[in-house]
């Protein structure tokens, strides 16, 4: 009884720390909506930003109504129940296991279903409709997002079994970097894809970008001990280490490769270094950490070189960044999890076989899952409405077309339109 | 010797670059210009803002060659950049007065004719 009793007080400053990561993780997906927004053409800046603050609109939304529940309401092995469905019975007293408000606790789950849906988004910009898009995102969400998070962090059969994920290696970055492969062959490369250079018109934006993803994500690793506790702090400081160390293997990677070091080369390491930690940041040590970012940028370095001489026009390359990283963090803590820090387990590294083998399940698993579902979600979204933008759109390109708006707008040319006039039958770009 | 002038969509710069090299135009130049040209406008919105924006992005290419060129600079820009849509621009043909190569100071046929050939 007093166990119960001590679990459901709210720890004030356990709380306060929450609030904040809450708010840093959602700064995430603008901050995403930026770095995407530079890596396109110029004439898909909105469109491909506006994806990321679709994200946050759909999946806020489905994650309140529904997503919520079933990834955190009671311990079914496949899917969580519905006793939380709009937010049913979730107030102030703390979930169990946790000393914050429980709407705080869901609170910064919905931002984790946000980037994650926001993540995909990469995949297929520049030529899929928005509409079609907000439909995926909405689906998406509580179908693929809302599963796998339950099994990784909401009583499901990962975590029952035994695999550790710290802040989401499992449902955020492997289910978002192989759902947008699957997604990729569904929506099929752009019209110009393999026959013109398709360069990304802003690189200060993606650095900027990259540069407020690392910041938010102190909030996500930091944030996913639920706590002020060593597990949140490891965790946090990890958040500074891992990514530091992919820089430098990153310089070091393109000084090889091209003589030169590249600054989009370098928001992308920030990107892989912060996933790499993101399963792994409560679970090992400073030390391994860094090791990790150096040694895990690697094959994330050699995905991102070889993926666009394929026909696979996986544009922004998540698959790389999350999908790759993603699985050698959850592998990395099979190896050097270290019960002295964590508290919880050892690795293989440290005479423990039995945590490695946890992790290739989740490794294994979780990406079937993300590819599968989101190949059939996409696909049967196909069957009821338009997935893609006309050749002729795509060309115009998508911020005319799905939005009537271009982000650099001159002026130059443009006449006002007094409301009484009305603008009927004059538009020549219709968004369909 | 004769002055191309190709106003083209924007979108399709990257295809008249390409049937230029494949008909062997090889000196040329292109700039970003905005121009009007019978098309439909096309209707903007900013908060409450709606303009119709009446000027295009098109891009301009000028092309000096010899006359045995002409036909085949034509060519390749109307194939590579005709959509079917209107707006898809039109060629100017002029003649010139006088080509120098500043290098050189060759005039003419020679000033518009790529070094090699």
């Amino acid at each position: 009884v007093t166990g119960i009793l001590a679990v459901a007080k709210v720890d004030t400053g356990d709380t306060a720390w929450m609030l904040v990561a809450t708010a840093l993780v959602l700064m995430m997906t603008p901050a995403l909506g930026l770095f995407y927004a530079g890596l396109v053409r110029s004439k898909n800046t909105l469109n491909t930003f506006m994806m990321s603050i679709g994200a946050i609109a759909v999946a806020a939304v489905t994650w309140a109504l529904l997503g919520y529940s079933l990834a955190f309401d009671g311990d079914g092995s496949l899917i969580g129940g519905l006793h939380h469905v709009a937010l049913h019975d979730v107030g102030f007293t703390p979930r169990d296991g946790t000393t914050i408000p429980h709407l705080v606790f869901m609170a910064f789950q919905a931002t984790f279903c946000i980037i994650t849906t926001a993540l995909v988004s990469g995949a297929v910009v520049e030529r899929m409709r928005f509409g079609a898009f907000l439909v995926f995102a909405a689906l998406w969400s509580v179908l693929v997002y809302a599963v796998l998070a339950h099994w990784a962090f909401g009583g499901g059969w990962l975590i029952a079994n035994g695999t550790l994920d710290f802040a989401g290696g499992v449902p955020v970055e492997m289910g978002a970097g192989f759902s947008a492969l699957a997604a990729a062959l569904v929506i099929r490369a752009r019209k110009d894809y393999g026959r013109q250079a398709l360069l990304p018109h802003n690189a200060v934006y993606v650095l900027l970008g990259g540069g407020l993803l690392w910041f938010g994500w102190f909030g996500f690793n930091g944030g996913s001990g639920f706590s002020t506790g060593d597990p949140s702090v490891l965790a946090f400081t990890n958040t500074l280490l891992t990514p530091a160390c992919s820089l430098v293997a990153w310089f070091a990677l393109d000084l090889i490769r091209g003589r030169r070091v590249t600054a989009i080369g370098a928001a992308t390491a920030i990107i892989v270094g912060c996933v790499l930690i993101t399963p792994a940041g409560g679970f090992i040590s400073p030390g391994w950490a860094m090791l990790l970012g150096a040694a895990g940028a690697l094959p994330c370095y050699a995905v991102v070189v070889y993926r666009p001489r394929t026909r696979v026009d996986e544009t922004l390359d998540v698959l790389a960044a999350h999908g790759i990283a993603g699985f050698v963090g959850i592998l990395f803590i099979g190896f050097f999890a270290q019960l002295a820090w964590n508290g919880v387990s050892d690795g293989l590294v440290y005479g423990n076989a039995s945590q490695l083998c946890d992790q290739a399940i989740a490794a294994l698993v979780a990406p079937v899952y993300a590819f599968v579902a989101t190949y059939v979600l996409l696909r049967v979204i196909g069957l009821v409405m338009p997935l893609r933008a006309t050749e002729r759109q795509e060309a115009l390109g998508m911020d005319v077309v799905q939005h009537g708006e271009e982000a650099y707008a001159t002026g130059e040319g443009a006449i006002l339109v007094t409301p009484e006039s009305g603008i009927e039958g004059e538009v020549a770009v219709k968004p369909t | 010797v004769k002055l191309v002038i190709g106003i083209v969509r924007s979108e399709k710069a990257n295809d008249v670059l390409e049937a230029l090299y494949r008909a062997e135009v090889r000196g040329l130049s292109m700039s970003r210009v905005q121009g009007h040209g019978g098309e439909l406008d096309r209707v903007e919105t900013y908060r409450g803002t709606t303009v119709k924006v009446e000027l295009s992005e098109k891009v301009r290419f000028e092309i000096a060659v010899s006359d045995p060129f002409v036909q085949p600079t034509i060519d390749a820009l109307c194939d590579a950049a005709r959509t079917g849509e209107v707006g898809d621009g039109k060629i100017f043909v002029v003649p010139l007065e006088r080509a120098v190569r500043i290098r050189t100071g060759e005039t003419d046929v020679g000033a518009v004719t790529p070094v090699g050939e």
